[in-house]
Protein backbone atom coordinates (compact mmCIF):
# COMPACT_ATOMS: atom_id res chain seq x y z
CA UNK A 1 0.00 0.00 0.00
CA UNK A 2 1.28 3.46 -0.95
CA UNK A 3 0.53 6.25 1.53
CA UNK A 4 -0.30 9.64 0.00
CA UNK A 5 0.36 12.04 2.86
CA UNK A 6 -2.50 14.44 3.59
CA UNK A 7 -1.40 17.52 5.52
CA UNK A 8 -4.39 19.65 4.65
CA UNK A 9 -2.75 21.43 1.74
CA UNK A 10 -3.65 21.49 -1.90
CA UNK A 11 -5.26 18.88 -4.01
CA UNK A 12 -4.40 15.24 -3.44
CA UNK A 13 -6.91 13.67 -5.77
CA UNK A 14 -4.82 13.98 -8.93
CA UNK A 15 -1.97 11.89 -7.48
CA UNK A 16 -4.44 9.28 -6.24
CA UNK A 17 -6.13 9.23 -9.64
CA UNK A 18 -2.84 8.60 -11.43
CA UNK A 19 -2.00 5.71 -9.06
CA UNK A 20 -5.49 4.25 -9.60
CA UNK A 21 -4.91 4.46 -13.35
CA UNK A 22 -1.64 2.55 -12.90
CA UNK A 23 -3.46 -0.11 -10.86
CA UNK A 24 -1.47 0.70 -7.70
CA UNK A 25 -3.34 0.58 -4.42
CA UNK A 26 -2.93 3.73 -2.37
CA UNK A 27 -4.53 5.55 0.48
CA UNK A 28 -4.73 9.28 1.29
CA UNK A 29 -3.91 9.52 4.98
CA UNK A 30 -2.98 11.94 7.76
CA UNK A 31 -2.30 9.10 10.21
CA UNK A 32 1.40 8.87 11.20
CA UNK A 33 1.06 5.14 11.96
CA UNK A 34 -0.35 4.43 8.50
CA UNK A 35 2.49 6.48 6.95
CA UNK A 36 5.17 4.66 8.92
CA UNK A 37 3.74 1.26 7.95
CA UNK A 38 3.27 2.05 4.26
CA UNK A 39 5.28 0.21 1.63
CA UNK A 40 5.98 3.56 -0.08
CA UNK A 41 5.25 7.19 0.71
CA UNK A 42 4.28 10.04 -1.60
CA UNK A 43 4.26 13.60 -0.24
CA UNK A 44 2.38 15.77 -2.75
CA UNK A 45 2.11 19.47 -2.36
CA UNK A 46 0.97 22.55 -4.11
CA UNK A 47 0.51 25.91 -2.53
CA UNK A 48 2.44 27.69 0.17
CA UNK A 49 5.55 26.28 1.89
CA UNK A 50 4.14 27.37 5.28
CA UNK A 51 1.53 24.58 4.94
CA UNK A 52 4.30 22.02 5.52
CA UNK A 53 4.40 23.18 9.17
CA UNK A 54 1.43 20.83 9.71
CA UNK A 55 3.67 17.85 8.96
CA UNK A 56 5.52 18.34 12.25
CA UNK A 57 2.35 19.24 14.17
CA UNK A 58 0.50 16.12 13.00
CA UNK A 59 3.43 13.81 13.80
CA UNK A 60 3.91 13.13 10.10
CA UNK A 61 7.45 14.51 9.93
CA UNK A 62 8.65 11.96 12.51
CA UNK A 63 6.82 9.17 10.69
CA UNK A 64 8.40 10.15 7.36
CA UNK A 65 11.86 10.44 8.96
CA UNK A 66 11.49 6.99 10.52
CA UNK A 67 10.36 5.48 7.23
CA UNK A 68 13.19 7.08 5.24
CA UNK A 69 15.60 5.78 7.89
CA UNK A 70 14.22 2.28 7.25
CA UNK A 71 14.80 2.64 3.47
CA UNK A 72 11.09 2.95 2.63
CA UNK A 73 10.91 4.58 -0.81
CA UNK A 74 9.74 8.20 -0.57
CA UNK A 75 8.69 10.64 -3.30
CA UNK A 76 8.16 14.35 -2.64
CA UNK A 77 6.30 16.29 -5.34
CA UNK A 78 6.59 20.08 -5.85
CA UNK A 79 6.43 21.63 -2.34
CA UNK A 80 6.91 18.04 -1.12
CA UNK A 81 10.33 18.03 -2.80
CA UNK A 82 11.20 21.53 -1.55
CA UNK A 83 10.48 20.32 1.99
CA UNK A 84 13.29 17.73 1.61
CA UNK A 85 15.76 20.67 1.65
CA UNK A 86 16.64 22.88 4.63
CA UNK A 87 13.80 25.33 4.08
CA UNK A 88 12.36 27.90 1.71
CA UNK A 89 12.54 31.68 1.42
CA UNK A 90 8.76 31.50 0.97
CA UNK A 91 8.43 30.84 4.71
CA UNK A 92 11.85 31.03 6.39
CA UNK A 93 10.46 30.28 9.86
CA UNK A 94 8.96 26.92 8.76
CA UNK A 95 11.32 24.03 9.57
CA UNK A 96 11.88 21.41 6.87
CA UNK A 97 13.19 17.84 6.63
CA UNK A 98 16.80 18.96 5.91
CA UNK A 99 17.62 15.69 4.18
CA UNK A 100 19.32 17.71 1.42
CA UNK A 101 21.60 20.75 1.74
CA UNK A 102 20.54 24.23 0.66
CA UNK A 103 17.23 26.02 0.65
CA UNK A 104 14.66 27.07 -1.93
CA UNK A 105 14.72 30.58 -3.35
CA UNK A 106 12.35 32.75 -5.41
CA UNK A 107 12.92 32.97 -9.19
CA UNK A 108 14.92 36.05 -10.24
CA UNK A 109 12.79 39.09 -11.05
CA UNK A 110 13.62 39.15 -14.79
CA UNK A 111 11.44 36.09 -15.46
CA UNK A 112 7.68 35.80 -15.01
CA UNK A 113 6.64 34.09 -11.83
CA UNK A 114 5.14 31.62 -11.12
CA UNK A 115 6.93 29.31 -13.58
CA UNK A 116 3.86 27.70 -15.12
CA UNK A 117 3.79 25.29 -18.01
CA UNK A 118 5.77 22.62 -19.81
CA UNK A 119 9.53 22.96 -19.64
CA UNK A 120 12.27 20.58 -20.68
CA UNK A 121 14.28 18.73 -18.06
CA UNK A 122 17.78 17.39 -18.63
CA UNK A 123 18.34 14.08 -16.93
CA UNK A 124 21.90 14.36 -15.60
CA UNK A 125 22.22 11.10 -13.76
CA UNK A 126 20.89 7.63 -14.49
CA UNK A 127 18.33 6.99 -11.79
CA UNK A 128 15.85 4.21 -11.12
CA UNK A 129 13.19 6.91 -11.24
CA UNK A 130 13.98 7.60 -14.92
CA UNK A 131 14.28 3.97 -16.02
CA UNK A 132 13.30 3.82 -19.71
CA UNK A 133 12.81 7.60 -19.86
CA UNK A 134 14.76 10.29 -21.69
CA UNK A 135 14.98 14.06 -21.16
CA UNK A 136 11.49 15.38 -21.88
CA UNK A 137 8.89 18.08 -21.28
CA UNK A 138 7.13 18.05 -17.94
CA UNK A 139 4.55 20.30 -16.25
CA UNK A 140 5.68 22.79 -13.61
CA UNK A 141 3.82 25.30 -11.49
CA UNK A 142 5.86 27.00 -8.75
CA UNK A 143 7.38 30.32 -7.64
CA UNK A 144 10.31 28.97 -5.60
CA UNK A 145 12.96 26.51 -6.69
CA UNK A 146 15.60 24.24 -5.20
CA UNK A 147 19.33 24.60 -5.87
CA UNK A 148 21.34 22.20 -8.00
CA UNK A 149 23.58 20.00 -5.85
CA UNK A 150 25.04 16.51 -5.63
CA UNK A 151 21.57 14.99 -5.12
CA UNK A 152 20.29 16.50 -8.40
CA UNK A 153 19.35 13.88 -11.01
CA UNK A 154 17.59 16.25 -13.45
CA UNK A 155 17.92 20.00 -14.07
CA UNK A 156 15.65 22.60 -15.61
CA UNK A 157 16.40 26.12 -16.86
CA UNK A 158 14.21 29.09 -15.95
CA UNK A 159 16.01 32.28 -14.99
CA UNK A 160 18.94 29.95 -14.20
CA UNK A 161 19.33 26.24 -13.48
CA UNK A 162 17.38 24.59 -10.69
CA UNK A 163 16.81 21.04 -9.45
CA UNK A 164 13.94 19.38 -11.31
CA UNK A 165 14.53 16.03 -9.58
CA UNK A 166 16.66 14.81 -6.68
CA UNK A 167 17.65 11.45 -5.22
CA UNK A 168 19.25 10.46 -1.93
CA UNK A 169 19.27 6.69 -1.34
CA UNK A 170 15.58 5.69 -1.45
CA UNK A 171 14.23 9.23 -1.15
CA UNK A 172 13.29 11.05 -4.36
CA UNK A 173 11.86 14.45 -5.13
CA UNK A 174 10.45 16.04 -8.28
CA UNK A 175 9.68 19.73 -8.65
CA UNK A 176 7.32 19.08 -11.59
CA UNK A 177 3.97 17.27 -11.42
CA UNK A 178 4.31 13.72 -12.76
CA UNK A 179 0.56 13.25 -12.29
CA UNK A 180 0.05 16.10 -14.81
CA UNK A 181 2.94 15.39 -17.19
CA UNK A 182 1.22 12.97 -19.56
CA UNK A 183 2.84 9.65 -20.49
CA UNK A 184 6.27 10.64 -19.14
CA UNK A 185 4.83 11.39 -15.71
CA UNK A 186 2.83 8.17 -15.55
CA UNK A 187 5.94 6.14 -16.45
CA UNK A 188 7.92 7.92 -13.75
CA UNK A 189 5.22 7.15 -11.17
CA UNK A 190 5.18 3.53 -12.33
CA UNK A 191 8.97 3.39 -11.87
CA UNK A 192 8.57 4.69 -8.32
CA UNK A 193 5.78 2.21 -7.56
CA UNK A 194 7.93 -0.66 -8.81
CA UNK A 195 11.03 0.18 -6.71
CA UNK B 1 13.08 26.61 -22.31
CA UNK B 2 9.55 27.12 -21.03
CA UNK B 3 7.23 26.33 -23.92
CA UNK B 4 4.16 28.25 -25.05
CA UNK B 5 1.01 26.33 -24.18
CA UNK B 6 -1.79 25.33 -26.54
CA UNK B 7 -5.00 24.93 -24.56
CA UNK B 8 -8.13 23.19 -25.81
CA UNK B 9 -11.36 24.56 -24.39
CA UNK B 10 -14.55 22.55 -24.02
CA UNK B 11 -17.72 24.62 -23.69
CA UNK B 12 -20.13 22.31 -21.91
CA UNK B 13 -23.93 22.56 -21.73
CA UNK B 14 -25.84 19.98 -19.71
CA UNK B 15 -22.94 17.52 -19.82
CA UNK B 16 -22.20 17.79 -23.57
CA UNK B 17 -19.55 19.79 -25.42
CA UNK B 18 -21.25 22.41 -27.59
CA UNK B 19 -20.18 25.16 -29.89
CA UNK B 20 -22.17 28.04 -31.23
CA UNK B 21 -21.37 31.52 -32.39
CA UNK B 22 -21.84 33.97 -29.51
CA UNK B 23 -23.79 31.35 -27.53
CA UNK B 24 -26.39 31.03 -30.32
CA UNK B 25 -27.19 27.93 -32.42
CA UNK B 26 -25.38 25.53 -30.09
CA UNK B 27 -24.03 22.57 -31.99
CA UNK B 28 -23.24 19.27 -30.31
CA UNK B 29 -19.51 18.54 -30.47
CA UNK B 30 -19.31 15.45 -28.29
CA UNK B 31 -18.71 13.86 -24.91
CA UNK B 32 -16.37 15.87 -22.62
CA UNK B 33 -14.17 12.94 -21.43
CA UNK B 34 -13.75 11.60 -24.98
CA UNK B 35 -12.88 15.00 -26.46
CA UNK B 36 -10.53 15.88 -23.60
CA UNK B 37 -8.71 12.59 -24.06
CA UNK B 38 -8.51 13.00 -27.84
CA UNK B 39 -7.08 16.53 -27.49
CA UNK B 40 -4.56 15.32 -24.91
CA UNK B 41 -3.45 12.55 -27.28
CA UNK B 42 -3.15 15.08 -30.08
CA UNK B 43 -0.76 17.23 -28.03
CA UNK B 44 -2.90 19.71 -26.07
CA UNK B 45 -0.88 21.11 -23.17
CA UNK B 46 -3.92 21.69 -21.05
CA UNK B 47 -7.71 21.31 -21.05
CA UNK B 48 -10.19 23.96 -19.94
CA UNK B 49 -13.81 22.99 -19.37
CA UNK B 50 -16.26 25.89 -19.17
CA UNK B 51 -19.80 25.13 -18.08
CA UNK B 52 -22.22 27.37 -19.96
CA UNK B 53 -25.39 25.60 -18.72
CA UNK B 54 -28.21 27.61 -17.27
CA UNK B 55 -27.65 28.10 -13.55
CA UNK B 56 -30.50 25.87 -12.36
CA UNK B 57 -29.24 22.76 -14.15
CA UNK B 58 -25.55 23.40 -13.60
CA UNK B 59 -24.65 21.76 -10.25
CA UNK B 60 -26.24 18.42 -10.98
CA UNK B 61 -24.23 17.68 -14.09
CA UNK B 62 -21.02 19.68 -13.70
CA UNK B 63 -19.39 17.65 -10.93
CA UNK B 64 -20.21 14.40 -12.67
CA UNK B 65 -18.76 15.72 -15.94
CA UNK B 66 -15.60 16.91 -14.16
CA UNK B 67 -15.19 13.55 -12.42
CA UNK B 68 -15.60 11.57 -15.65
CA UNK B 69 -13.24 13.86 -17.56
CA UNK B 70 -10.53 14.01 -14.88
CA UNK B 71 -10.43 10.24 -14.49
CA UNK B 72 -8.52 9.64 -17.71
CA UNK B 73 -6.74 12.99 -18.09
CA UNK B 74 -3.11 13.38 -17.01
CA UNK B 75 -2.43 16.93 -18.13
CA UNK B 76 -3.57 20.09 -16.30
CA UNK B 77 -7.33 20.48 -16.14
CA UNK B 78 -9.12 23.77 -15.44
CA UNK B 79 -12.85 24.05 -14.74
CA UNK B 80 -14.95 27.21 -14.81
CA UNK B 81 -18.49 28.45 -15.10
CA UNK B 82 -20.65 29.72 -12.29
CA UNK B 83 -18.27 29.05 -9.38
CA UNK B 84 -19.31 31.63 -6.80
CA UNK B 85 -18.27 30.30 -3.40
CA UNK B 86 -15.30 28.66 -1.74
CA UNK B 87 -17.34 25.49 -1.08
CA UNK B 88 -18.29 25.26 -4.75
CA UNK B 89 -14.62 25.59 -5.68
CA UNK B 90 -13.70 22.88 -3.16
CA UNK B 91 -16.25 20.50 -4.70
CA UNK B 92 -14.84 21.08 -8.19
CA UNK B 93 -11.29 20.43 -6.95
CA UNK B 94 -12.28 17.24 -5.20
CA UNK B 95 -14.01 16.09 -8.40
CA UNK B 96 -10.58 16.27 -10.06
CA UNK B 97 -9.94 19.81 -11.34
CA UNK B 98 -6.40 21.19 -10.91
CA UNK B 99 -7.42 24.81 -11.33
CA UNK B 100 -10.66 26.72 -11.31
CA UNK B 101 -11.51 29.67 -13.48
CA UNK B 102 -13.59 32.46 -11.95
CA UNK B 103 -15.06 35.44 -13.79
CA UNK B 104 -18.23 37.21 -12.57
CA UNK B 105 -17.94 36.10 -8.95
CA UNK B 106 -14.40 37.47 -8.69
CA UNK B 107 -15.47 40.94 -9.85
CA UNK B 108 -18.49 40.94 -7.55
CA UNK B 109 -16.53 39.55 -4.59
CA UNK B 110 -12.77 39.96 -5.13
CA UNK B 111 -11.96 38.42 -1.72
CA UNK B 112 -13.02 35.06 -3.22
CA UNK B 113 -9.73 35.07 -5.15
CA UNK B 114 -7.73 35.28 -1.91
CA UNK B 115 -9.90 32.69 -0.15
CA UNK B 116 -9.40 30.09 -2.89
CA UNK B 117 -5.69 30.94 -3.25
CA UNK B 118 -5.08 30.56 0.49
CA UNK B 119 -6.74 27.17 0.60
CA UNK B 120 -5.66 25.66 -2.74
CA UNK B 121 -2.67 27.80 -3.75
CA UNK B 122 -2.42 30.59 -6.32
CA UNK B 123 -1.50 28.09 -9.03
CA UNK B 124 -5.07 26.77 -8.76
CA UNK B 125 -6.77 30.13 -9.37
CA UNK B 126 -7.33 31.36 -12.91
CA UNK B 127 -9.12 34.67 -13.28
CA UNK B 128 -11.10 34.85 -16.51
CA UNK B 129 -11.55 38.33 -17.95
CA UNK B 130 -13.91 39.01 -20.86
CA UNK B 131 -12.71 42.30 -22.34
CA UNK B 132 -14.19 44.61 -24.95
CA UNK B 133 -12.74 47.80 -26.36
CA UNK B 134 -14.74 50.84 -25.38
CA UNK B 135 -15.45 52.99 -28.46
CA UNK B 136 -15.38 56.17 -26.37
CA UNK B 137 -11.84 56.06 -24.99
CA UNK B 138 -10.25 53.05 -26.73
CA UNK B 139 -9.53 51.29 -23.43
CA UNK B 140 -10.70 47.73 -22.72
CA UNK B 141 -13.51 47.17 -20.26
CA UNK B 142 -14.19 43.96 -18.33
CA UNK B 143 -17.61 42.37 -18.83
CA UNK B 144 -19.35 39.72 -16.70
CA UNK B 145 -22.36 37.38 -16.96
CA UNK B 146 -21.14 35.81 -20.19
CA UNK B 147 -20.43 39.22 -21.71
CA UNK B 148 -23.90 40.58 -21.04
CA UNK B 149 -23.02 43.04 -18.28
CA UNK B 150 -20.51 45.89 -18.32
CA UNK B 151 -18.55 46.48 -15.12
CA UNK B 152 -16.97 49.91 -15.62
CA UNK B 153 -13.67 48.24 -14.72
CA UNK B 154 -10.67 48.65 -16.99
CA UNK B 155 -9.54 45.13 -17.96
CA UNK B 156 -5.83 45.90 -17.50
CA UNK B 157 -6.30 47.38 -14.05
CA UNK B 158 -8.59 44.50 -13.00
CA UNK B 159 -5.94 41.98 -14.12
CA UNK B 160 -3.40 43.76 -11.91
CA UNK B 161 -5.75 43.70 -8.93
CA UNK B 162 -6.54 40.01 -9.48
CA UNK B 163 -2.81 39.27 -9.42
CA UNK B 164 -2.32 41.21 -6.19
CA UNK B 165 -5.21 39.29 -4.60
CA UNK B 166 -3.61 35.93 -5.38
CA UNK B 167 -4.60 34.90 -8.92
CA UNK B 168 -2.10 32.53 -10.53
CA UNK B 169 -3.03 33.08 -14.18
CA UNK B 170 -5.23 35.33 -16.32
CA UNK B 171 -7.49 33.82 -18.99
CA UNK B 172 -8.12 36.80 -21.24
CA UNK B 173 -10.90 36.63 -23.83
CA UNK B 174 -11.37 39.34 -26.41
CA UNK B 175 -15.10 39.79 -26.92
CA UNK B 176 -14.35 41.80 -30.07
CA UNK B 177 -12.47 38.90 -31.66
CA UNK B 178 -14.31 35.92 -30.16
CA UNK B 179 -16.03 33.77 -32.77
CA UNK B 180 -14.57 35.73 -35.69
CA UNK B 181 -11.63 33.43 -36.57
CA UNK B 182 -9.73 36.57 -37.67
CA UNK B 183 -6.96 36.24 -35.09
CA UNK B 184 -6.39 36.95 -31.41
CA UNK B 185 -6.45 40.51 -30.07
CA UNK B 186 -2.69 40.99 -29.81
CA UNK B 187 -2.93 44.56 -28.58
CA UNK B 188 -5.18 43.62 -25.66
CA UNK B 189 -3.07 40.57 -24.83
CA UNK B 190 0.14 42.59 -24.85
CA UNK B 191 -1.35 45.32 -22.65
CA UNK B 192 -2.40 42.79 -19.99
CA UNK B 193 0.71 40.64 -20.31
CA UNK B 194 2.96 43.63 -19.71
CA UNK B 195 0.88 44.78 -16.72
CA UNK B 196 1.20 41.55 -14.70
CA UNK B 197 3.91 39.04 -13.79
CA UNK B 198 1.61 36.01 -13.87
CA UNK B 199 1.00 34.06 -17.10
CA UNK B 200 -1.63 35.30 -19.54
CA UNK B 201 -3.71 32.92 -21.67
CA UNK B 202 -5.04 34.57 -24.83
CA UNK B 203 -8.47 33.55 -26.05
CA UNK B 204 -10.91 34.55 -28.77
CA UNK B 205 -10.36 34.75 -32.49
CA UNK B 206 -8.16 31.77 -33.34
CA UNK B 207 -8.56 30.76 -36.97
CA UNK B 208 -5.15 29.73 -38.27
CA UNK B 209 -1.68 28.71 -37.13
CA UNK B 210 -0.41 32.19 -38.04
CA UNK B 211 -2.80 33.68 -35.47
CA UNK B 212 -1.12 31.65 -32.73
CA UNK B 213 2.35 32.77 -33.83
CA UNK B 214 1.15 36.40 -33.77
CA UNK B 215 -0.29 36.25 -30.29
CA UNK B 216 2.86 34.62 -28.89
CA UNK B 217 5.23 37.03 -30.69
CA UNK B 218 3.31 40.31 -30.72
CA UNK B 219 0.85 39.71 -27.89
CA UNK B 220 3.45 38.22 -25.51
CA UNK B 221 0.93 35.53 -24.53
CA UNK B 222 2.18 32.64 -22.42
CA UNK B 223 -0.56 30.35 -23.69
CA UNK B 224 -3.33 30.44 -26.28
CA UNK B 225 -6.73 28.85 -26.04
CA UNK B 226 -9.19 27.77 -28.71
CA UNK B 227 -12.30 25.63 -28.88
CA UNK B 228 -14.19 25.02 -32.09
CA UNK B 229 -11.22 25.00 -34.48
CA UNK B 230 -9.97 21.94 -32.61
CA UNK B 231 -13.25 20.06 -32.05
CA UNK B 232 -14.46 20.05 -35.61
CA UNK B 233 -11.11 18.94 -36.93
CA UNK B 234 -10.29 22.09 -38.89
CA UNK B 235 -6.97 22.04 -37.10
CA UNK B 236 -5.47 19.06 -35.37
CA UNK B 237 -3.45 20.24 -32.39
CA UNK B 238 -0.54 18.06 -33.51
CA UNK B 239 -0.45 19.79 -36.93
CA UNK B 240 -0.72 23.21 -35.30
CA UNK B 241 2.15 22.51 -32.90
CA UNK B 242 4.31 21.20 -35.70
CA UNK B 243 3.75 24.43 -37.67
CA UNK B 244 4.44 26.64 -34.65
CA UNK B 245 7.60 24.69 -33.79
CA UNK B 246 8.77 25.17 -37.40
CA UNK B 247 8.04 28.89 -36.95
CA UNK B 248 10.45 28.96 -34.01
CA UNK B 249 7.83 29.15 -31.25
CA UNK B 250 8.97 27.01 -28.28
CA UNK B 251 6.53 24.10 -28.20
CA UNK B 252 6.19 20.83 -26.34
CA UNK B 253 6.63 18.97 -29.57
CA UNK B 254 6.94 16.10 -30.20
CA UNK B 255 5.25 15.26 -26.92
Amino acid sequence: MIAIVDYGAGNLTSVKKALDWLGQSSVITADPVAVERAAKIILPGVGHFAATASLAKLGLQDAIQQAIGCSIPFLGICVGMQWMFEGSAESPETPALSLLPGSCERFPSHVKSPHVGWNQIQISDSSRLFLGLESSFVYFTHSFCAPVNEATIACCEYGGAFSAAVERDHAFGVQFHPEKSGEFGLKLLRNFCEL
Amino acid sequence: MLTKRIIACLDVDAGRVVKGVKFQNLRDAGDPPELAHAHSESGADEIVLLDISAAHQRRATLLDTVRRTAKQLFIPFTVGGGIRKLEEAAAVFSAGADKISINSAAIENPSLITQVAERFGSQAVVIAIDAKRCPRNGAWEAFIQGGRMATNRAAVEWAREAESRGAGEILLTSMDHDGTATGFDCELTKAVSEAVRIPVIASGGAGSAAHFTEVFRQGHADAALAASIFHFGFHRISDLKQKLAADGIPMRWPC
